[in-house]
C-alpha cells in the first residue's frame, strides 16, 4: 500500500489500460500500411519504377555504321559513302504558311504541287525527300517547321562516274548493293548498325557505358584488281571507237595473266551512277559478263591448238582449201580470200574458214567439246558477279558434221567476252587457264594445264603472224612490244538466222609476245560504217589500250622502237567470221 | 572496442568518399573518350569526303584535258624513253 500511497502522493493518476493498447495498435497499423506500400512498390511495381528511374539518365544510343569503300589497286577511291539527311514529315502535325511552303519546296528542289501531294497523304509518316545534302538539310532545320524532321542516312558517291559504272554497280537508297561489285560483295561491304545503353549526365554528356546491346560493325574496304588509269584509258578508247564506227555498243576486258586479275572492264554505252534517273536497260547491261555472242574467227586458235595437240599436223602442214568454199549438207562455208592451199599457220593468219573447218573435221568431236569445256565455255565464270552468263555449248552427241565444222570458226557456239578473254590465257601462259579475280591479289595465279607448252607457244607464234602485214589484224600492232592476237567479224544471229548486214567485230590479243603479261579482248557490236571488220574496228582499240597498259605496268620492251606502219587498203586480209 | 569501431567507421567513410571520387573521375574520362570517339568518326567521314574530292579532281579525263590543253604536254616518243630494270636488291 505504501507504493500506491506514494504514487497518489506524487499526483499520478492511473490511466485506463485500453488507451495504451489503442496507441500501440495504431502505430502497428501505420507500420503495416508502410510495409504493405513498400512491398507493393518494391516487389510488384518494381519493373515500372526502375524503368522510370532509368529514363532519367539512361539512354539507348544508335550506333551508325558506314559502308566500306571500294578502292582500285592503287588505293584510288571508286565508291565512297558520306552522310546525308533524309527529310520526313508527319502530315497531320503540319500547318504551313504559304511563304514557308514555298521556301521548303525550294530547299527540297521539288515543285510545290508535289510537296502538297506528299503532305496531303493520309499517312502518319511520309518521306519528303531522301538523301538531301547536309547543307540543304541544315537550312531546312533552320526554318523550324513543326512536324518536319530529319534523320541521318548515307549516300554513295562514285567519283569515276560512267567509267567504272558497270563494274562497280550501285546501291539503293537504303545503302544496299543492287548491281555489280556493290551487290557481289554486299556481305563484306555492308556494315551492321549497333546500339548501346549509356548513362548521360544533366548536360547530355555520355558518362558511362552500361551495356553494349549490339556492337556496330563498319563495312570493310574492298580493294579491286582494277587499275583506274587503264580502266579510264579503256573506256575512252572504246567510247571513241564506238562513236567512230557508228556502233550500237562496245565492250572490253583486260586481264593480267600472271595473277588472273582483271585490270579493266569497260562497256559502252554507260551511265552516270551518281544520277540514275532515266536509265535504259541497254545502258545498264554489263556486256562483258552478261552478253553472249557467237565469237566467230576468234575461236579458230582453239581449233588449231587442238589439231596441233592431236599430233596430226604441225604449223607447216599444208591443208587444201581450194576452191575457197566447201559444202556440207546444203551449207556452204566460204573464204573471203580463196586460196588453193594454206599451211596451218596461214589458216590463222588469213582467217580461213574452210581451213579451220577441215582441221576440225579431222578431229573427234569429243576432243573438240572437251577442249571448249575445259577452257570454260558453257559454264558461268566463277567471279561472284551477278548475272554472269554461261553461254551455250551443246553436248557433242548432238553435233552434226556441219556443226562441228562451223564451230571450228566460232559459229553455233555462244560465249561472253570474259570467257573468251580468259580462254586466251592458255596461249599467254604455257597452256594454263588462269582463274580470274576482281579483287587485288598479290600471289601469282596457278592455273589448270589445258594444252602443252609447245602447242601454246606454237599458237602464240601463229597469232603473232596474224597481226603482221598480210594477216587480218595489222592494226593491233604497237610500237615497242610484240603483239599476238586474232580478229573476228561474226554475222549476228537474228530470229534464228544470220543477219547479212549486222556484225560483231572483235579482237582478242596478248602482249608482249615474248613473255605475255596482258590479255585484252574487245568487241564492237553492230558497227554501222563501211569498215566493220574486227581488224579495222576492234584491233585499233586493242592497240591503244594495250600500249597504255604495258607502259603503265612498266613492262620491258621486246621489240625495236620503230613506228608501226599501218596498212593501206588491200594490204590487209579480211574475213567473214 | 569502441576505439576499433571508430577507426573502422573512419576507414569506411574514407573508402566511400574514394569510391565517389573515382566514379566521378571515371565518368569524366569516359565522357572525354566518347567525345574523342565521335571526333574520330567525324574525321573518318571527313577523310572519306576528301578522298572523294581528291578522286574527283584527279579524274583521269580531267588530268588529260588539262595536260594536253592548258599545259600543252605530250607523251614522249617511245624511242626517247629508256626503260631501266628495277634493282632487285632494293
Amino acid at each position: 500500500m505504501t507504493s500506491a500511497v506514494g504514487a497518489a502522493a506524487q499526483g499520478l493518476v492511473r490511466l485506463p489500460v485500453w488507451r495504451a493498447r489503442f496507441v500501440l495498435a495504431a502505430l502497428l497499423l501505420a507500420f503495416a500500411a508502410l510495409l504493405a506500400r513498400a512491398l507493393y512498390l518494391q516487389a510488384l511495381r518494381t519493373d515500372f519504377l526502375q524503368e522510370r528511374g532509368d529514363a532519367r539518365y539512361s539512354r539507348v544510343l544508335e550506333m551508325p555504321s558506314t559502308r566500306g569503300r571500294i578502292l582500285d589497286r592503287n588505293g584510288e577511291a571508286l565508291a565512297v559513302s558520306t552522310p546525308v539527311k533524309s527529310i520526313w514529315a508527319i502530315p497531320s502535325d503540319i500547318a504551313l504558311k504559304s511563304a514557308e511552303k514555298r521556301k521548303l519546296a525550294a530547299l527540297l528542289a521539288m515543285p510545290e504541287r508535289e510537296l502538297d501531294k506528299k503532305l496531303g497523304a493520309a499517312r502518319d509518316f511520309v518521306y519528303l525527300k531522301r538523301q538531301v545534302p547536309p547543307e540543304a538539310a541544315e537550312a531546312i532545320a533552320q526554318l523550324r517547321l513543326g512536324g518536319i524532321y530529319e534523320s541521318p542516312e548515307y549516300r554513295r558517291y562514285y567519283p569515276a562516274g560512267e567509267v567504272t559504272a558497270h563494274l562497280i554497280g550501285f546501291t539503293g537508297v537504303d545503302d544496299g548493293g543492287q548491281e555489280g561489285v556493290e551487290l557481289a560483295h554486299q556481305d563484306t561491304l555492308g556494315g551492321k548498325p549497333g546500339s548501346r545503353r549509356v548513362i548521360k549526365d544533366r548536360l547530355g554528356r555520355v558518362v558511362e557505358d552500361v551495356q553494349s546491346i549490339r556492337a556496330a560493325q563498319d563495312g570493310k574496304d574492298l580493294v579491286l584488281s582494277i587499275d583506274s588509269k587503264i580502266q579510264s584509258l579503256a573506256y575512252s578508247a572504246l567510247k571513241g571507237a564506238v562513236e567512230q564506227a557508228h556502233a550500237k555498243a562496245g565492250s572490253l576486258i583486260a586481264i593480267d595473266v600472271r595473277t588472273g586479275e582483271v585490270l579493266a572492264l569497260a562497256n559502252v554505252p554507260s551511265f552516270n551512277p551518281n544520277n540514275r534517273t532515266r536509265l535504259t536497260g541497254a545502258q545498264l547491261r554489263n556486256r562483258v559478263i552478261t552478253d553472249l555472242f557467237e565469237p566467230g574467227s576468234t575461236l579458230k586458235p582453239f581449233t588449231v591448238a587442238l589439231a596441233l595437240e592431236s599430233g596430226k599436223v604441225t604449223p607447216q602442214t599444208v591443208v587444201a582449201t581450194a576452191p575457197g568454199r566447201m559444202t556440207l549438207a546444203h551449207y556452204t562455208i566460204r573464204d573471203v580470200h580463196p586460196a588453193a592451199a594454206l599451211t596451218v599457220a596461214q589458216i590463222l593468219q588469213k582467217s580461213s574458214n574452210v581451213g579451220a573447218a577441215k582441221l576440225a573435221l579431222a578431229l573427234p568431236r569429243e576432243a573438240m567439246y572437251g577442249l571448249f569445256q575445259r577452257v570454260g565455255f558453257g559454264a558461268a565464270p566463277q567471279l561472284g558477279f551477278p548475272g554472269a552468263a554461261a553461254g551455250r555449248l551443246r553436248p557433242y552427241r548432238t553435233w552434226q558434221p556441219v556443226e562441228q565444222a562451223t564451230m571450228a570458226y566460232g559459229h553455233g557456239i555462244s560465249l561472253s567476252l570474259i570467257q573468251l578473254a580468259r580462254a586466251y590465257s592458255i596461249f599467254a601462259t604455257d597452256g594454263e587457264l588462269v582463274p580470274l579475280t576482281l579483287v587485288k591479289s598479290a600471289t601469282p595465279a596457278s592455273g589448270e594445264k589445258i594444252i602443252s607448252a609447245d602447242t601454246a607457244r606454237a599458237v602464240r607464234a601463229m597469232l603473232e603472224a596474224a597481226v603482221q602485214p598480210g594477216g587480218t589484224g595489222p592494226r593491233a600492232r604497237i610500237m615497242g612490244w610484240r603483239v599476238a592476237g586474232k580478229t573476228g567479224t561474226a554475222h549476228k544471229q537474228e530470229n534464228g538466222s544470220y543477219a547479212p548486214d549486222k556484225y560483231l567485230a572483235s579482237f582478242v590479243g596478248l602482249a608482249p609476245a615474248s613473255a605475255p603479261r596482258v590479255v585484252i579482248a574487245v568487241a564492237i557490236d553492230e558497227p554501222g560504217g563501211r569498215a566493220y571488220y574486227g581488224g579495222s574496228v576492234a584491233a585499233p582499240v586493242f592497240a591503244q589500250v594495250m600500249q597504255g597498259a604495258l607502259r603503265l605496268l612498266g613492262v620491258p620492251h621486246d621489240a625495236p622502237l620503230e613506228p608501226v606502219n599501218l596498212p593501206g587498203e588491200g594490204d590487209e586480209a579480211r574475213e567473214s567470221t | 572496442m569502441a576505439k576499433l569501431n571508430l577507426l573502422l567507421l573512419a576507414v569506411l567513410v574514407a573508402c566511400a568518399l574514394g569510391l565517389v571520387t573515382s566514379q566521378h573521375k571515371a565518368r569524366k574520362l569516359f565522357s572525354e573518350l566518347d567525345r574523342e570517339r565521335t571526333r574520330a568518326r567525324e574525321l573518318d567521314i571527313e577523310y572519306g569526303r576528301l578522298q572523294l574530292e581528291a578522286s574527283t579532281w584527279g579524274l583521269h579525263s580531267r588530268v588529260e584535258r588539262i595536260a594536253l590543253g592548258t599545259l600543252g604536254l605530250r607523251a614522249p616518243d617511245p624511242r626517247r624513253v629508256r626503260l631501266i630494270a628495277r634493282d632487285p636488291g632494293r
